[in-house]
């Protein structure tokens, strides 16, 4: 598991790694409340980046629903805890299946019946919209009215009930991350990730080698969409409130996958560093747009459209292996 | 004892197309049997009826005393069938190693082992030197023996080579001949789709001639090119 870890990455990697989990831990101490919440969501985006590419980036299946994963992870968590008064990380154990049978489902139409490449995306995106629907008209949620948990001026971080700071939750996303980006570099360098690359190269040629195609691919999307509910329910505890026409809109599971396509997909660095010049930069445009007083609705989607068109264009295998060529932190055979 | 690979009346029909009709053939263990035949002979549709990309119309095909026919691709190389593609498919990103590895990773999910294992393979198709190239990058003889490497890699007991030769220089070609009977010395079962008579008569212990989707000879080498049918229909009247 260790040699696993460690296996294939050149030692400056590691030491930029390292470096980057030590600023990224002290950050807290230095930056403003304002900037905490802009990590928050920078990081946010990095884990369920991480997340999405498992399933697009790995076995090269495109979702473009993974709204769905993260709704049905907050509203479950969200419902035990209004409810019940299940806390947080209880309800992750019924929220992750949730998930992951939902992905099931949705793997099992797709790969049973042959719906590949831009006609999966679409049986994706119809899948999070019925949701989208059908929890407007859910009452025990709140319907299109909202759902909300209670929510108070905190002054102690109760970490068990995930009731606190943002600085609180800045640590648990953090950690989610982290062990999102290990897991990740874990299974790529077993059997099931190699697996899934073959898979995502050639499915046809993937199947003459003995690879189950239809196995790996369920695998894939359960686990996608399992790690996905858990940041969905981080989301509902850190924002509170959950709208059915916000959570699983479509604007929200495109949101999710530019961080790791700007990044570089099928990278484990891209996600992260992709939801870094992301969401540092539309928040940094916004800033200097309201600063000049152009401070039109839609600066910030226009700013995005750009970024990406601009990585599209020049670097479209996204912005990481670029960087890794630059900085000589190429994989050694 | 049951035949260690064994086609009895197989047919395949494409609408009005008989493509293949009623072939049935024999391999023995640690034999290389070719099959060959002008273009639209049936041979690739033959080819993918044994790897489980067609499931054929009628007929059984046996390996090992099991019944094989209309098993999925995957179960058949499982089952230590392995194939390559007429037209190359190697997973065009990664690396040559990285190729073998995912057929290497077949038999055994420790991947230490399996990257011993890939080790041995690219050693022996000549891809060592290569093995840190990504696999659109190289030329196509490599390409080729690429895809032998892969297929190998699973441990086959009987490897289906769809035309390897094709397209390949005389060198190249001798180059692959040579390992294909070095694998062959160690016991391994080779059936051949080929085009390349060269290729052919330098390897094939027996020949199954297709001409139109029927057989029309089935021997030794020799035998068959010299017999009237094969070479009106394939090799040519100016070949004798």
């Amino acid at each position: 598991m260790i040699s696993r870890l460690t296996q294939g990455v050149p030692k400056r990697g590691w030491i930029l790694l390292a470096m980057l989990l030590i600023a990224l831990l002290v950050a807290p101490r230095f930056v403003n409340d304002y900037l905490l919440t802009v990590l928050i969501l920078i990081l946010y985006f990095a884990y369920t980046g991480q997340a999405w590419n498992i399933m697009m980036g790995f076995a090269g299946q495109l979702s473009l629903g993974h709204a769905i994963y993260v709704g049905l992870g907050a509203y479950t968590a969200a419902a035990l805890y209004v409810h019940f008064g299940v806390g947080p990380w209880i309800g992750l154990l019924a929220a992750v299946p949730v998930a992951m049978a939902c992905g099931a489902i949705i793997g099992f139409l797709a790969f049973r019946f042959g719906v590949a490449g831009v006609y999966f995306a679409i049986l994706t995106i119809a899948f999070a919209e019925f949701a989208r629907i059908g929890f407007d008209h859910i009452r025990y949620t709140g319907g299109s009215a909202g759902f909300f948990l209670p929510v108070a001026q905190y002054t102690t971080n109760d970490l068990w009930n995930l009731r606190g700071k943002p600085v609180m939750f800045y640590y648990v996303i953090l950690a989610l991350t982290v062990a999102a980006f290990m897991f990740c570099h874990v299974l790529l360098r077993s059997r099931i990730g190699y697996f899934w690359l073959a898979i995502r190269e050639d499915e046809e040629a993937a199947r003459a080698l003995g690879i189950d195609t239809f196995r790996y691919k369920m695998i894939a999307v359960v686990i996608s969409a399992g790690m996905t509910a858990v940041a969905g329910v981080f989301f509902a505890f850190y924002y509170n409130n959950l709208f059915p026409e916000q959570v699983f809109h479509i604007s929200r599971s495109i949101e999710l996958i530019l961080a790791p396509i700007i990044g570089g997909i099928g990278t484990l660095f891209g996600p992260i560093l992709g939801a870094f010049l992301l969401t540092g930069l539309s928040e940094a445009v916004t800033e200097v747009l309201h600063a000049i007083g152009f401070d039109f609705p839609g600066a910030k989607q226009v700013f995005y459209g750009i970024c990406l068109l601009i990585v599209v264009v020049a670097l479209p295998d996204g912005i990481w292996p670029w960087l890794v060529r630059r900085l000589g932190l190429e994989r050694r055979p | 004892m049951s035949a260690f690979f064994a086609i009895n009346g197989v047919s395949k029909r494409f609408r009005g197309l008989l493509a293949v009709d009623r072939v049935s053939c024999e391999v023995a263990k640690g034999e290389i049997f070719a099959v060959i035949g002008p273009n639209g002979a049936g041979k690739t549709t033959l080819f993918n009826m044994i790897a489980g990309a067609l499931r054929p119309d009628e007929g059984q095909i046996a390996f090992q005393g099991e019944r094989i026919e209309g098993l999925r691709p995957d179960e058949v190389c499982r089952r230590g069938i392995a194939r390559t593609f007429q037209i190359v498919r190697p997973f065009p990103m990664l690396t040559v190693e990285d190729n073998v590895m995912v057929g290497a990773l077949l038999r055994t999910p420790d991947v230490a082992r399996a990257s011993a294992q890939t080790h041995e393979v690219m050693r022996r198709l000549d891809l060592f030197d290569k093995r840190g190239r990504v696999a659109k990058s190289l030329t196509l003889p490599d390409r080729k023996r690429l895809e032998v490497a892969r297929a190998l890699a699973t441990s086959p007991q009987l490897l289906l080579l769809d035309e390897v030769m094709a397209g390949l220089r005389p060198t190249e070609t001798d180059r692959i001949v040579a390992i294909l009977r070095e694998l062959n010395a160690q016991g391994l079962t080779i059936l051949l789709i080929e085009h390349v008579m060269r290729a052919v008569m330098a390897l094939a212990d027996r020949v199954l001639v297709l001409h139109h989707g029927a057989q029309i000879a089935l021997g030794k080498p020799e035998a068959v090119t010299r017999e009237p049918a094969v070479v009106e229909s394939y090799l040519g009247v100016e070949a004798l």
